[in-house]
C-alpha cells in the first residue's frame, strides 16, 4: 500500500482535510450537547437551592444580588402557596479558604433559623477542609449549625469564642465557612427584614423592647432609599 | 510473525500494560485515582480515546504524508479527547468536576499518541481497534485497582460503600504523598508477580 | 431598632475579619488589584505550595524519565520554563481574542495543543541553528515536551484560575521553576539511589516512585503558606 508522497501541497491538503473534519465533528458535537450541559447547570443550582430550604411552594428563580465590590451574594426568597415569604436561599462564599474560594448556600426560615445548607464550590483538602460538606450538618458535639437561629447564635469557632465546634485541624477552612453562613445571613437580614439597602429604621421605642423579633419587625415603619 | 487477534487484545492487559509495564500515562494516573470511581471514570474516558483515535489513524494512515504524521495524528486525538470531554460534561456533570483539567489532558497521554504511532499506523483497522480496546482496558483496569487501594486505604470505603469507618484510614494515602507511594508499590509487586511468570 | 442593630454588631464583633464601617457588612480580604504581593504569591505557591510535579501531578514522565542526571534535569528545566512561558503567552491570547469571544470554546483543547506542537517545532530549528551542542544535549527531549502534560496543563490552568496576562507569565515561569526544583532535587536523590542494592522488583521505577511520595510529603510541609 503506498503512501502519499510527502510534498507540499499533499501535507497543506491533509492537514486542512483533518483539521476542517475535525472542527466539523467538534461543532456537531457541541451543538447536541451544548443544551444538556446548560440544562444540567441550571438543574444543579435548582436542586441546591430546593435542598436547603424550609417546605415550600415555590421560589424566586431570580435571585437578588448583592455585591460588595470582591463578590456577589444572592438571595432567592421562597413561598407558600398563598405567596407568603417562609424563608429565603442565600449563595454566599468566603476568598478566605485553607485553599481560596469557598461558595455555599444557606437556607433559613424566616425567623432566621438555619434549616440547611450546601456547599457549592470548595477546593480544600480531603479529609481536612473538604469536610465542610457534612460536618457542620452532624449532630455530634457542637458541629450542627442545622436549628440554629442566626440571629441570636454565636456562628463563630470555639477559638474565636463561638459555639461551632471546627473542623479537627482544618480551623481556617471552618472559620471561612462559618464566615460564609454569617454573610448569608447578613444578606437574608437585609433582604427580608430590611427590603431597601440603604437603612433608616424608624420605630417606636415601646416596640423595639419586645421580645417577639418577629412582631416587631412586622411592625416597623421603615424608610429607605429606593436603589 | 502476526499475533492472533485475541494476543493483540490480551496484550494490553498483562504483558504490555501500559501503567505497569510500558510506565506511560502516569500523570492521569496518579492525579485521578483519589477513588475508585474516579481512576475507573479515567480510565474509561481514556478508552474511549484511544479506541476511536487508533481506528481513526488506521483509517487514514494511507492518506497522510510521513512528514506530518505527528501533527495529523494530535490533531485526530484531540478530537476525540474534546469530544468525550463534551460528552462527559453533559451528561456526567459530577465526574467532569471531580476530573478537572486531565480530561483535556488525555490529548498528551503518552499512551494514545504512542499506540497511534507505533500500532494503529502499521496495522489494519480491525486489529488496531483491538490494541486500543487493550490498552485501554489495561489502562482502565490499572486506574481502577490504584483507585480502589487509596480509597480503601484512606478512608475505608471503595465506589463509596464504606468497608471500615474513616477513622482507621490513613489520610495520606488519598493525598499526593499516597499516590506516589502506592503506585511504586503496585509497580513493585507487579514486577515481582512478572517475573516469577515469565 | 436596637435589636436589628444590636444583633448586626453582635455578628460583626464577633469576627476578626474587617469590616466595611459604613454598612457594618463584614468584608472579604482579598481583594483585586495586583500588586507585587500577588506575583510573590504565585511564586511561592507554585514552586512550594502547589509544586506542578509533587502536588498536581503534571509532568511526571519527564520527571521519571529525564532526572536520573542533575545536568539532563537542568537541560530540560530550560527548556519546559522557555517553551511553557510562550506557549502560555500565546494561549492565552488565543483565548481571549478568538475563543471567548467568538464562543467557540469547545475547539479550546486542540487549538491549544497545535500551538504547542508549532512551537516545540520552532524551538527545535531556532536551537539547531543558534546552539548545536545545546541541541545535542536535549535531543530526544525536545520532541518530548509536546506531550508534556505541564505544557498544557499551565495553559489550562491559568485560564481556569482567572489570571491576567502578566499573572499567568509570573505563574508559568515559576511553575517551570518549581518543575526544575522537583526535577533536580529527585536527580540528585537518584543519582546516591543508584549506589544502593534494592530489592529485585523495587530496583528503577518503583523505587523511584516512593521516593517521589516521600518528596511530595516534605513538599506538603509548605502548604498554608499560601491560599
Amino acid at each position: 500500500m503506498k503512501k502519499l508522497k510527502s510534498n507540499f501541497v499533499n501535507m497543506v491538503l491533509v492537514l486542512s482535510g483533518i483539521a476542517i473534519f475535525a472542527a466539523f465533528t467538534l461543532a456537531s458535537v457541541y451543538s447536541l450537547t451544548k443544551k444538556s450541559i446548560d440544562n444540567s447547570r441550571q438543574n444543579k443550582q435548582k436542586e441546591a437551592i430546593q435542598a436547603v430550604l424550609p417546605a415550600h411552594d415555590h421560589f424566586d428563580s431570580i435571585p437578588v444580588e448583592m455585591n460588595n465590590g470582591v463578590e456577589t451574594t444572592k438571595v432567592y426568597k421562597a413561598y407558600d402557596k398563598n405567596n407568603l415569604l417562609v424563608g429565603a436561599a442565600v449563595e454566599s462564599s468566603s476568598n478566605n479558604g485553607y485553599k481560596g474560594h469557598i461558595d455555599i448556600i444557606v437556607g433559613f426560615n424566616k425567623d432566621g433559623i438555619i434549616i440547611n445548607y450546601s456547599v457549592l464550590d470548595q477546593h480544600e483538602t480531603l479529609g481536612l477542609g473538604a469536610r465542610m460538606v457534612d460536618w457542620f450538618k452532624t449532630n455530634k458535639g457542637k458541629q450542627n449549625i442545622r436549628g440554629k437561629n442566626a440571629s441570636t447564635a454565636n456562628l463563630n469557632v470555639s477559638k474565636d469564642g463561638g459555639e461551632i465546634d471546627a473542623i479537627t485541624a482544618a480551623t481556617i477552612t471552618s472559620r471561612a465557612f462559618l464566615f460564609a453562613v454569617r454573610n448569608a445571613y447578613f444578606e437574608f437580614k437585609s433582604n427580608i427584614i430590611e427590603p431597601e439597602s440603604e437603612l433608616v429604621i424608624k420605630t417606636d421605642s415601646m416596640q423595639a423592647n419586645q421580645n417577639d423579633s418577629t412582631s416587631t419587625l412586622n411592625k416597623i415603619e421603615m424608610k429607605g432609599q429606593n436603589k | 510473525m502476526k499475533d492472533s487477534a485475541s494476543k493483540v487484545l490480551l496484550n494490553g492487559l498483562m504483558k504490555e500494560n501500559p501503567i505497569f509495564v510500558l510506565i506511560l500515562g502516569i500523570c492521569p494516573t496518579l492525579a485521578t485515582t483519589t477513588s475508585a470511581l474516579n481512576g475507573m471514570c479515567m480510565g474509561l474516558a481514556t478508552l474511549f480515546v484511544l479506541f476511536g483515535s487508533n481506528v481513526a489513524v488506521s483509517i487514514v494512515k494511507n492518506f497522510i504524508p510521513d512528514k506530518v504524521r505527528i501533527p495529523a495524528y494530535i490533531v485526530v486525538i484531540a478530537t476525540f479527547v474534546s469530544v468525550v470531554e463534551m460528552l462527559i460534561h453533559a451528561y456526567y456533570p459530577v465526574i467532569y468536576e471531580s476530573l478537572g483539567i486531565f480530561i483535556p489532558l488525555i490529548v498528551v497521554n503518552c499512551i494514545v499518541l504512542g499506540r497511534a504511532e507505533a500500532f494503529a499506523a502499521k496495522n489494519t483497522v480491525f486489529r488496531s481497534a483491538l490494541d486500543g480496546l487493550g490498552m485501554g482496558l489495561g489502562f482502565t483496569f490499572a486506574l481502577t485497582l490504584l483507585g480502589t487501594l487509596r480509597e480503601l486505604l484512606g478512608t475505608g470505603k471503595v465506589f463509596g460503600n464504606v468497608i471500615f469507618p474513616e477513622n482507621y484510614g490513613a489520610l495520606i494515602f488519598v493525598l499526593a504523598p499516597g499516590a506516589f507511594i502506592v503506585l511504586g508499590y503496585l509497580i513493585a509487586i507487579m514486577n515481582k508477580l512478572r517475573k516469577r511468570t515469565v | 431598632m436596637g435589636l436589628i442593630r444590636t444583633s448586626l454588631l453582635h455578628i460583626n464583633q464577633s469576627t476578626n475579619y474587617p469590616i466595611n464601617t459604613s454598612t457594618n457588612q463584614p468584608i472579604n480580604q482579598l481583594t483585586n488589584q495586583p500588586t507585587i504581593m500577588t506575583f510573590i504569591l504565585i511564586f511561592i505557591s507554585a514552586v512550594f505550595v502547589n509544586n506542578i510535579v509533587l502536588a498536581q501531578f503534571l509532568g511526571i514522565c519527564p520527571f521519571l524519565g529525564v532526572s536520573k542526571k542533575i545536568n539532563t534535569a537542568i537541560g530540560m528545566t530550560g527548556a519546559v520554563a522557555f517553551v511553557m512561558t510562550i506557549a502560555t503567552i500565546f494561549t492565552y491570547v488565543i483565548q481571549k481574542t478568538v475563543l471567548d469571544p467568538y464562543h467557540i470554546q469547545f475547539l479550546q483543547t486542540i487549538t491549544y495543543i497545535l500551538i504547542i506542537a508549532a512551537l516545540v517545532q520552532l524551538v527545535e530549528i531556532m536551537l539547531k541553528k543558534v546552539s548545536p551542542p545545546l541541541y545535542q544535549a536535549l535531543g530526544v527531549y525536545l520532541p518530548l515536551i509536546t506531550t508534556n502534560c505541564v505544557i498544557l496543563g499551565v495553559a489550562l490552568l491559568v485560564i481556569k484560575k482567572d489570571f491576567n496576562l502578566v499573572e499567568s507569565v509570573v505563574f508559568a515561569i515559576s511553575t517551570a521553576i518549581g518543575f526544575g526544583l522537583a526535577l533536580i532535587l529527585f536527580a540528585g536523590i537518584r543519582e546516591q539511589l543508584n549506589m544502593v542494592k534494592l530489592p529485585k522488583g523495587m530496583e528503577g521505577i518503583p523505587a523511584a516512585l516512593i521516593t517521589a511520595g516521600l518528596l511530595a510529603m516534605a513538599f506538603m510541609g509548605f502548604s498554608g503558606i499560601v491560599k
